[in-house]
């Protein structure tokens, strides 16, 4: 229990401080390196939960697909880091007044609220026992009966996403010289092979 | 305080959402560090319905986590392709340039 108790200090407070770090590093690429440890302990915070699958598809989504292309774009976009930092201090005060309404907000609503106990007797699809079935297993299960179609629309919006990326950064460039297949064969002898006549002694 | 239950992990997932909405305030001038900002308050909500889900036994909170995830990705792919553009068009990424559509 204690273990347990210290992994989660340790999982939480890597995060949250990663978190702290993500929004006031001064380079772009520090942000992204603190996010990708960010969401490393919140995976750690899912494992401990006993969500594994989620935790994984965190590493795997997260740090190996969506912390890269951050850290593409960072070092694609040439960024005025100086300009960048303009007025840090000046959003410094408003953004923490409202940041701090906020978690005490949230903090009153978790403290007042309370859980139904008939709740987990109430439960849509029960979480069935980690010995017979793991977690993984578990999800697909239910995620392909019983949330299939919602599965099948994740597809079209990932497609739909992935062809809306692609429309917006494509681009024609001028000036590039680009193969054309057809016109080179249909090149006739006439038009690409001239016979002069020099007579010796002169130029053409 | 050593008996981990529900409460720990909704706090915490309340403080990365508070850093996410500070972020957007602080870094004005940089899209790049808002969009991590949003991620970092997709992770909190994720954190919470995984929460939710493990400690009142319903399976559904974490189909909703991937779903959620899903569109995060999809969000974040959509969001750096516009940025890229418009990088390409301004040569800046600070939020109080964005002002084409104004007119």
């Amino acid at each position: 229990m204690i273990v347990q108790a210290l992994v989660f200090y340790l999982f939480a407070a890597v995060a949250i401080a990663s978190a702290v770090m993500v929004i006031s590093s001064k380079n772009p690429v520090h942000s992204v390196l603190f996010l990708i440890l960010c969401f490393f302990n919140a995976a750690g915070l899912f494992v401990l939960m006993g969500a594994e699958f989620l935790a994984m598809i965190l590493v795997v989504v997260y740090v190996g697909a969506v912390a890269v292309l951050f850290l593409f774009v960072v070092m694609m976009l040439d960024i005025n880091i100086e300009r960048a930092r303009q007025g840090f201090k000046q959003y410094l005060l408003i953004g923490g007044s409202i940041g701090l309404v906020l978690f005490l907000e949230l903090v009153v609503i978790l403290s007042s609220s309370f859980t139904a106990p008939d709740v987990v007797a109430t439960a849509a699809v029960p979480i069935p026992d980690m010995d017979t079935v793991h977690n993984t297993r578990a999800l697909g299960q239910v995620l392909y009966t019983k949330y299939a179609y919602l599965f099948q629309a994740c597809g079209l919006i990932l497609l739909v996403a992935m062809v809306g990326a692609i429309v917006l950064t494509l681009r024609q460039r001028d000036g590039v010289r680009k193969q054309v297949i057809s016109d080179q064969i249909n090149r006739s002898r006439e038009e690409s092979v001239e016979i002069k006549k020099v007579s010796s002694g002169s130029g053409i | 305080m050593l008996e981990i239950g529900l409460a720990h992990y909704l706090v915490v997932a309340a403080v990365l959402f508070t850093l996410g909405i500070f972020g957007i305030f602080l870094n004005r001038k940089n899209v790049i560090v808002i969009m991590m900002s949003i991620e970092l308050m997709l992770l909190a909500v994720n954190i919470n319905f995984v929460a939710f889900s493990t400690h009142m036994g319903d399976l559904v909170g974490q189909v909703f986590a991937v779903f959620i995830l899903t569109v995060a990705a999809a969000e974040a792919a959509i969001g750096l392709a516009i940025l890229v553009i418009y990088f390409r068009n301004r040569g800046s990424i600070a939020v109080e340039d964005i002002n084409m559509m104004k007119g």
